[in-house]
């Protein structure tokens, strides 16, 4: 019974940052779906988002607003730094590379990367801080079925909720909303959406625009976990196997695939770890990535628009 | 006018196929040969400037080399193939530590069979080809995965193979021979009884070197095996119904590159380097020399030597520069400013050139032909 309450507790845990991974994958998959940019700068976005809320939230109560208000206009601050970013890598990155090949377009949003940690760090400064949104305590559950109980921790529980919301909300605003009507458009056919009068760069800034948002609600949950700091831009290279898992193109997907590499990394770390020397957490979830894409290379859930040759 | 090919005539298929048809060329390339083969060396023996110091040498001209001839090896793979990679640190990193094992011997004991497979240590140079030789199979397995997949897909699974040995070789003692800080150092290079110690005698290692494998690749995508490479990036389907075999053209593709890659890594790690760990073979690597093949131009030889030397130079000159200038600025806002100027750059490049500077020079020749006319 001690054996099964702690592979429920490795579970559980990896289930909940799988959901965190999904965070940071969902702004990825925003973004190819409406442009077919593969955005490398999603994890400095997450940053850039975490940066401006904290130092806004610092200043704010250290100028004796309460907590709340700190709370609304921090989050209000960053939202806008986001739309900012947003219309800027519109307007002189991805508008005037429009129609390159894709890997022109990674790497430059590679560029675009550095820019933003380059700014962002400037701007805001380059060390850690700490940001306490939500409870970060743990709760035990069922100490009746298993002796100690089985630890779950509360800020993962919040992530799950956020992330539970996030998703139904893109999925409402891409179903019911005249601007989702036209993001699914441009993300069938830019030509076709393009000549029945949809305004392209405007749709590709609401996009870049929804992805910021993303990245502020998943620096709230991961700067609470982290703290705030330059390791963050990191999440973007563990969000690419959650994708390929996921599918490249799906919401569910992302959520399903951070479900996936959270649990799969923290099962195979806890039971396989100690006999091959630890730290499989690092590469866990790129191998079955790879073992993904030579079974079903579009994803779990992914359209069929991959080339099969 | 200096530039004008009239009045040289091919009168052999061999001039017709050579590999510089152009007069020009090849006396500009023999002058650059030249240069970098006696006139560096020279000036660097009697100390004459620029070289009053090492620097320019060790800090620049070394890593340059090493990091071209990488490139080379990515630009095979990516600009000639069509094959994208995340990989190329990887497989540095394997032909350093293949190079490694192999020149401090290899033991490999079989417990449970009762054997043991020992090689007693081999000379530098064997152990250097013989790494670059680990790296093309190890390239050879991870490319399997092309065969069904592409573009940004092939990408994450070359990027499996970048965290999976960055992993390996932190956590496998064995690769490190149990070496307790996980930092490992090269051994003496010895060359056919000579000891290259000094920078000018590194310089020249790694040149010739360098000056081989470019050579081996310039002709290699000349050849049948490089248009079968160009005829797969092109139009996979279209090559196949010619009768390319995209299996051969692909693995050998990626056994290619990660030849020239890992011998890079080899050279990076011996003869720069002297002593390194995992991390001078991370994903930023990969990205570097992703870099410097975009900017260089893809499916150029020449474009890998001018994207390394940018993208090596443009950090140090961004460096120096608030110095020079005499700005009052913190070494943090210099960092962060170099972060966002480089960043910049490389954008400002992809989009005013997105062929690279490789295109930018040849146009530059084709207006060379015609001047003074515009036409």
């Amino acid at each position: 019974m001690i054996a099964f309450g702690q592979f429920l507790e490795v579970l559980i845990g990896g289930l909940m940052s799988g959901v965190l991974y999904s965070l940071v994958a969902l702004g990825f998959v925003l973004i190819f779906k409406a442009s077919g940019v593969f955005n490398y700068a999603q994890g400095a976005m997450v940053l850039l988002a975490g940066l401006a809320l904290v130092r806004a939230l610092d200043l704010l109560v250290a100028n004796g607003f309460p907590l709340w208000v700190a709370v609304v206009l921090g989050i209000g601050f960053a939202a806008v730094i986001m739309a900012a970013t947003a219309w800027l890598i519109e307007r002189f990155v991805v508008g005037p590379l429009v129609n390159q090949d894709a890997l022109t377009l990674f790497m430059s949003t590679i560029g675009v990367t550095f820019v933003i940690e380059g700014v962002a760090e400037m701007i805001f400064g380059s060390d850690v801080y700490p940001l306490q949104l939500f409870p970060t305590d743990a709760w035990f559950l069922f100490e009746g079925l298993f002796p100690g109980g089985i630890l779950v921790n509360k800020l993962d529980v919040w992530g799950a909720l956020i992330a539970g919301i996030l998703v139904a909300g893109l999925a409402l605003f891409f179903q019911r909303t005249k601007t989702g009507r036209a993001l699914r458009a441009v993300a069938d056919d830019h030509l076709a959406a393009h000549s029945v009068g949809i305004p392209i760069s405007w749709i590709w800034f609401v996009v870049w625009l929804a992805a910021g948002l993303v990245a502020l609600v998943a620096a709230t949950v991961w700067g609470t976990k982290l703290g705030v700091q330059f390791s963050i831009t990191f999440l973007a290279l563990k969000a690419l196997p959650v994708l390929i898992i996921g599918g490249l193109t799906s919401i569910p997907g992302a959520i399903v695939g951070g479900l996936i590499v959270g649990a799969g990394e923290k099962i195979a770390e806890v039971y396989l770890g100690p006999s091959i020397g630890g730290g499989i957490e690092y590469w866990f979830a790129y191998v079955l990535a790879l073992a993904v894409l030579l079974v079903r290379p579009q994803g779990l859930f992914g359209e069929r628009i991959i080339e099969r040759i | 006018m200096l530039y004008r090919e009239t009045g040289q005539f091919k009168t052999t298929y061999a001039e017709d196929i050579a590999i510089f048809p152009i007069r020009q060329d090849r006396i500009a390339l023999a002058v650059l040969l030249g240069i970098a083969f006696i006139g560096v060396p020279l000036l660097a023996t009697f100390r004459i400037w620029p070289f009053g110091s090492d620097y320019l040498l060790w800090a620049i001209l070394l890593p340059f080399l090493i990091l071209a001839l990488a490139a080379i090896g990515t630009n095979i793979l990516v600009g000639y193939c069509g094959q994208i990679s995340l990989g190329s640190g990887a497989f540095m990193a394997i032909g350093a530590y293949s190079a490694y094992k192999l020149a401090t011997g290899v033991h490999i004991p079989f417990a449970a069979l009762g054997f043991a497979i020992s090689i007693p240590p081999l000379p530098v140079l064997a152990s250097i080809l013989l790494g670059g030789l680990m790296s093309a199979a190890a390239g050879i397995l991870f490319g399997i995965p092309s065969l069904r997949i592409k573009g940004l897909y092939l990408a994450v699974a070359t990027l499996a193979a970048q965290f999976f040995f960055d992993w390996a070789f932190l956590r496998l003692p064995w690769f490190t021979n149990y070496a307790p800080s996980g930092s490992v150092n090269a051994p003496e290079l010895v060359f056919f009884g000579l000891v290259v110690r000094t920078p000018v005698e590194r310089y020249l290692l790694c040149l010739v070197f360098v000056t081989l494998l470019a050579m081996l690749a310039k002709n290699l995508v000349r050849g049948n095996l490089g248009r079968q490479w160009m005829a797969i990036r092109d139009m996979d389907i279209a090559a196949e119904l010619i009768g390319i075999r995209p299996l051969y053209a692909k693995l050998t593709a990626f056994a290619v590159s990660s030849f020239i890659i890992g011998v890079a890594g080899a050279l990076w790690a011996f003869v720069y380097l002297g002593s390194w760990e995992p991390l001078a073979f991370s994903i930023d690597r990969s990205l570097e020399l992703l870099f410097m093949v975009i900017i260089g131009g893809l499916g150029s030889i020449m474009g890998s030597f001018i994207g390394a030397a940018f993208i090596l130079i443009a950090p140090i000159m961004l460096n120096v520069l608030p110095t020079e200038l005499g700005l009052p600025l913190s070494t943090q806002t210099i960092t962060h400013l170099q972060f966002i100027i480089f960043g910049s750059l490389i954008c400002y490049l992809l989009i005013k050139e997105p062929h690279g500077f490789a295109r930018l020079i040849s146009i530059g020749k084709e207006k060379l032909r015609l001047w003074p006319f515009p036409y």
